[in-house]
């Protein structure tokens, strides 16, 4: 009796003994094994940004080597003659980019305005929801429309009417083509709008309630709350909010290739011509592009648009997060 | 505007020059902003509904069945390029989908100091790429040494693209779950790994399905990065070595085709396209609640 007591204390003592030895090594097993596997998959999204600058730099070797400088300079990119520049194409994008954000960041600074101090309370979901749709619209649905409605009628009734009455202006002097320079700007402000009002306006929602009131309660106007208070707080956020637009204008390919034309001609300030951006350079000549100096042109105009983008994207970043950081201190002068 | 809904009272001055000048900037600043913000939202219903018009016409079982027709052919569809699109998002989920949830799961309970902040810094860039740099990265891993367009080249450049889509919205859900509940599950000697998996991973399955949801919808219309990679053909899939077509890349050949028949075909892909994106964003709207909650 007093044996097969102990016995099942000894068998409890034992088996109590031995599962906490299994979960105990379960723990520390499971523990570290779901944190190197954490690790590993965040390495390799590590190596795989490593990995993209790696293939730009090393593949676009030939022709750095080749042209050095004077590919950022060279007008042609010919693969016959062997002669390989990206003159044009930095201009192409350059100036499509600017004309969009001279449209659109005026537009999508107001409209964000609108939403987070006039707008009806109502309207907001409708809206917030449809300016996240447009942000979502895939490019090529957008350059189709381009292509196929924006187009023939910039041939047809807008360049010619912009010819008729701004025609002294450098901007619109030429021969309308439809597809070209003006074509891809416009596309381009209606893809980086929706960009710069979800930014802006989230900015903006960082504001202060006490300080609009404080104002509101000294008798200001709305206009007068944004103008002292909303604008100069947010003042870093909208700007970065712009920068980050840029980027996806710089860099954006398939509705550009669509419109621009593709076909260089000597810069000019003339937005009916056609042009070419980085991006599309490399959408259009892909296809043909050989082994050698050809293939590596194209990779290091790939890495061209690496680096700029890389600047605009960082420094929008951190102009967005200064904000951030602001907004937690609650005041500011 | 409520400085002009106050009542007159007996004692006050009537507006004075400086005053009325006020109201007529306040005005005009909520009349320009209001035309500011109808300005976007009127292109874009006018364009989505310009395309759905256009498109639902040529939109018949065909469509989804049919390879395109042959030059002068006036029947057949696009459905290689749907189902090369259902392939490629499939392919990108099995390199996204783990790569950018488990670096949310990193920055959200593991990743501290310097090297969190430079992993989150990274994944920002790596969004803010332009697309066909990625393609032209996968290009260079797969499609080189491989000797050939693939399927496979494709799913991986779109799968870099879901990569901070998904690891931002991994971070931010996991973000909202309060630490005592982590804290409860640990004082109870359960371990780490277990209320993780187990505790705090299935508490916000809702938030990260709607992340790849959204991951998806992103995807579905990239064009540029299957240029170089998947580069599309006009025939079924045939494997993942092989090229495969997607429904972006059939939209982008048939928008410049001279042939009326195949330019209808391109509507009709676009219409689609923007269906399975406005489905994917109501369905996302819905899961969070958004069309109840206050917008921001």
């Amino acid at each position: 009796m007093l044996d097969e007591a102990g016995a099942t204390a000894r068998s409890i003592r034992i088996a109590t003994r031995a599962r906490a030895w299994r979960t105990l090594l379960n723990d520390k097993l499971g523990d570290s094994a779901l944190r190197w596997l954490t690790y590993l998959l965040v390495a390799i999204v590590l190596g795989i940004i490593a990995g993209v600058i790696w293939v730009l730099v090393s593949g676009s070797w030939i022709t750095i080597q080749m042209f050095g400088l004077r590919f950022l300079t060279n007008r042609a990119f010919d693969p016959v003659h062997n002669i390989y520049g990206v003159a044009p194409a930095i201009f192409g994008t350059l100036y499509t980019s600017a004309f969009a954000l001279f449209f659109a960041a005026p537009i999508g600074v107001g409209a964000a305005l609108f939403v987070t101090e006039f707008c009806p309370r109502f309207l907001r979901v409708p809206l917030a929801f449809i300016s996240d749709l447009l942000v979502t619209i895939p490019s090529v649905v957008l350059g189709l429309w381009g292509f196929l409605v924006l187009a023939p009628w910039l041939i047809t009734t807008g360049e010619p009417w912009l010819q008729k009455h701004f025609g002294f202006l450098p901007f619109f002097q030429g021969t309308p083509h439809g597809l070209g320079l003006l074509a891809a700007g416009m596309i381009l402000v209606i893809m980086v709008l929706p960009l710069i009002v979800a930014i802006t306006r989230e900015v903006m929602t960082l504001v202060p309630t006490e300080q609009r009131e404080a104002l509101l309660a000294l008798g200001a106007t709305r206009w007068e709350v944004i103008r002292y208070v909303v604008l100069p707080f947010a003042r870093s956020g909208i700007t970065g909010g712009v920068i980050l637009a840029l980027g996806r204008a710089l860099g954006e390919t398939m509705a550009v290739t669509m419109v621009i034309g593709n076909e260089a001609t000597n810069p000019s300030w003339g937005l009916f011509n056609t042009g070419y951006t980085l991006s599309s350079l490399i959408a259009n000549t892909f296809g043909e592009a050989t082994p050698g100096p050809f293939i590596s042109a194209l990779l290091e105009t790939g890495l061209i648009l690496l680096i700029i983008t890389l600047i605009t994207n960082v420094l929008a970043r951190v102009l967005v997060s200064r904000l951030g950081q602001k907004s937690v201190g609650g005041f500011v002068a | 505007m409520n400085a002009q809904a106050a009542p007159r009272l007996p004692f006050a001055q009537p507006p004075s020059v400086v005053m009325r000048r006020r109201r007529a900037v306040n005005i005009t600043a909520i009349v320009v902003t209001t035309l500011a913000a109808i300005f976007p939202v009127a292109i874009l219903i006018y364009i989505v509904f310009y395309i759905l018009l256009q498109g639902h016409q040529f939109i018949t079982p065909d469509f989804f069945t049919q390879l395109p027709p042959a030059f002068g052919d006036s029947n057949g569809g696009m459905g290689e390029a749907v189902q090369g699109t259902l392939i490629l998002l499939g392919l990108a989920s099995i390199v996204g989908v783990p790569l950018g949830l488990f670096t949310g799961i990193y920055l959200a309970e593991y990743g501290k100091g310097v090297f969190a902040r430079g992993v989150r810094l990274m994944v920002d860039v790596l969004s803010g790429l332009p697309t066909i740099l990625l393609g032209l990265f996968a290009w260079a891993i797969i499609v080189i040494p491989s000797h050939g367009f693939s399927a496979l080249s494709g799913g991986v450049a779109l799968g870099i693209i879901m990569i901070p889509i998904m690891t931002r919205s991994a971070e931010e859900v996991l973000r909202l779950v309060p630490e005592s509940l982590r804290e409860a599950a640990l004082a109870l000697g359960i371990p780490q790994w277990r209320v993780l998996i187990q505790l705090v991973l299935p508490s916000v399955a809702s938030g990260i399905i709607t992340g790849i949801i959204f991951a998806l919808a992103r995807i579905a219309g990239e064009t540029a990065p299957l240029l170089m990679t998947a580069f599309g053909n006009t025939f079924w899939f045939s494997g993942v070595n092989h090229p495969v077509d997607a429904l972006p890349l059939r939209i982008f050949v048939f928008t410049e085709s001279p042939y009326q028949v195949q330019i209808n075909q391109a509507y009709a892909g676009s219409f689609v396209l923007i269906i399975l994106i406005v489905a994917a964003s109501v369905t996302i709207r819905w899961a969070t609640g958004g069309f109840r909650r206050q917008a921001r």
